[in-house]
């Protein structure tokens, strides 16, 4: 188990001691969101910009314009929600060099409560054009990725979390910007996930097999460029989907398969995520349980939308 | 480009005043007031102060400047195409659909243009990024900034002050255009920035206060600024809107209104 913001910190100092040009600032929060690793070994690289993150934002923007490959961190719902406006107009519109590395996405940020529960997220920036938008599984995926987004050229949104999770990946895996990755095969029903749910995913289809139903598992860590060949392959085999994250199911991963599948080969897809209410202050687990954000509910979604394949 | 004397300097702000009128006549849309109000100093800065090579716009050690009240953009494409960045032919395509020329800045699109602006507040919160950056690279270009005083209501823009003094950005130098107006009305009536000396003060900024139409003062000012050290050095010229053309001046109307045919000949008989 480990959090994917510790796999964070801990790549971002390794990406500090191979690229010079790599530059990262924080809002008061190094220590949580573990940019605190890249600071203690390159403090002149490092800037603190103090509790404002509309102009962490700006000057990220700045520096990239500069040539620096610039990480800015803070909460998801800092850093999505109190920036949004210098994120599009200053980062993305521009397709400046900016890795927004946002921690403590989620409902897993846990007893802080709904104020700091960014669910959001994924729908804002996936909405913008030329983000690129990464919620890794796990700390081994996380590694992998911050150093993919180092080296491309261009903004990327990485979601990151809190609690930690279970490790899915062994260091043979190989992450890829835009790349699906298909964890279990399954002819009757494809649960895809994205971020901590994925780990919820595999035990949700080991709980299928148990019933009979061969479930698939894929894991869509870049929500953007969104690899639609593997959805779309995942809904040809199986003829229906379910999804998963721990985000709103408005606008995030959701709605981008129930985009894809509905434009090019309409199955019923199921959405499993937080529906469209606030959360509140909990342990990370008491959350996922109160949410719908289980293994239980996967199976129960993923028999619903069994019934539906068989009215088709 | 180094002129130096006043004169030559006041014929290019005219030159550049006199494209602000025909580009925003040519597309019917547009904003004049703020980009005549700081004609003078954008063409001191592009014709005395700032190294630039047109040819290589991305040379590394180049002076930066950043447009951050983005919609006077008017005035930056008219110092650049003056500066030889680009034809000023095309300074007649501002705002038509596949134009480089955008209604608000495209760095991506024109060469030149060091950041994209238009949303108030963040070219100045991006000029931080660029004076940090030259400091860690221990380069010596300096980084100058236009902002706008109704701008200084945005909160990114006390963010960003307290950013630039924190990291002691001796490299930063910003003119405020005080014309005093904003869409709505005098900026005393909407929301008074003032005092804007003291607050800059405050905010660890050294400041100091010109006529923004005085060639020989933003000279003064520019050099003045240079034996400032550790701190980013905030220049409020005391500048009027529609500066140059008579039925513009200090008119609230004109922030966001272009001229029409018989006013474009009008206000160009009067730049002469």
């Amino acid at each position: 188990m480990i959090a994917t913001r510790d796999a964070y910190g801990k790549a971002l100092a390794e990406l500090g001691k191979n690229n010079p040009k790599v530059v990262v600032l924080d809002a008061d929060l190094a220590g949580s969101t573990k940019t605190i690793n890249f600071k203690k070994l390159f403090p002149e690289r490092f800037f603190n910009m103090g509790i404002a993150e509309q102009n962490l934002m700006g000057t990220a923007a700045g520096l990239a314009s500069s040539g620096k490959v610039t990480f800015a961190s803070t909460f998801a719902i800092f850093a999505v929600g109190r920036a949004f406006e210098q994120i599009r107009n200053s980062i993305a519109y521009p397709k400046m060099n900016v890795k927004i590395a946002a921690t403590h996405a989620g409902l897993t940020v846990g007893e802080d409560g709904a104020s700091h529960q960014a669910i959001e997220d994924i729908a804002l920036m996936r909405s913008i054009p030329e983000m690129v938008v990464i919620v890794p599984a796990d700390g081994v995926e996380t590694e992998q990725a911050v150093k993919a987004a180092a080296d491309y050229h261009g903004p990327v949104y990485l979601r990151l979390g809190r609690a930690r999770v279970p490790v899915i990946y062994d260091n043979n895996y190989q992450f890829k910007i835009g790349r699906a990755h298909l964890l279990r095969e399954g002819k009757d029903v494809g649960l895809i996930a994205t971020g901590l749910m994925v780990a919820v995913a595999l035990e949700a289809a080991e709980l299928l097999q148990r019933e009979g139903i061969a479930a698939a598992v894929l894991n869509v860590s870049t929500i953007k460029p969104l690899d639609q060949e593997a959805i779309l392959d995942l809904a040809r085999k199986t003829g229906a989907l379910v999804t998963a994250e721990e985000h709103t199911v408005l606008g995030g991963l959701g709605s981008a398969v129930a985009e894809t599948v509905g434009e090019s080969f309409p199955v019923p897809v199921m959405r499993v995520g937080v529906e469209d209410v606030f959360g509140e202050s909990g342990s990370p687990k008491e959350l996922l349980e109160a949410y719908g954000l289980t293994k239980e509910n996967l199976v129960q979604k993923a028999k619903e939308a069994l019934w539906l394949k068989a009215q088709s | 480009m180094q002129l130096e004397t006043i004169k030559e300097l006041e014929a290019k702000a005219t030159e550049i005043r006199r494209s602000i009128i025909k580009m925003t006549g040519a597309a019917g849309s547009g904003h004049p007031g703020g980009s005549l109000s700081a004609a003078d100093i954008v063409a001191t800065l592009y014709f005395h102060q700032l190294k630039l090579d047109p040819a290589k716009p991305d040379w590394a050690d180049r002076d930066r400047f950043i447009l951050s009240k983005g919609h006077a953009a008017p005035v930056l494409y008219g110092a650049l195409a003056e500066r030889g960045f680009f034809p000023k032919e095309e300074l007649l395509s501002l705002r038509k659909m596949g134009s480089r020329l955008q209604g608000h800045p495209d760095r991506n699109l024109l060469p030149g243009v060091e950041m994209s602006t238009g949303s108030l507040g963040q070219g100045f919160s991006a000029s931080i990024g660029v004076a940090l950056a030259g400091k860690l690279d221990k380069k010596d270009y300096g980084v100058y900034v236009l902002l706008g005083d109704g701008e200084c209501q945005e909160g990114i823009v006390w963010e960003a002050a307290m950013a630039a003094a924190h990291y002691k950005l001796d490299n930063l130098t910003c003119f405020l255009d005080w014309n005093g107006l904003q869409i709505d009305g005098p900026t005393a009536e909407v929301m008074s920035p003032e005092p804007l000396n003291e607050k800059w003060r405050a905010f660890g900024w050294h400041v100091l206060e010109i006529d923004g139409h005085d060639i020989g003062a933003i000279l003064a000012a520019l050099e003045a600024s240079k034996a400032v050290k550790d701190r980013p050095v905030m220049i409020i010229a005391k500048t009027v809107k529609g500066k140059g053309v008579s039925f513009m001046e200090n008119q609230v109307g004109w922030h966001g209104k272009a001229p029409d045919a018989e006013q474009v000949r009008q206000a160009l008989v009067e730049l002469g």
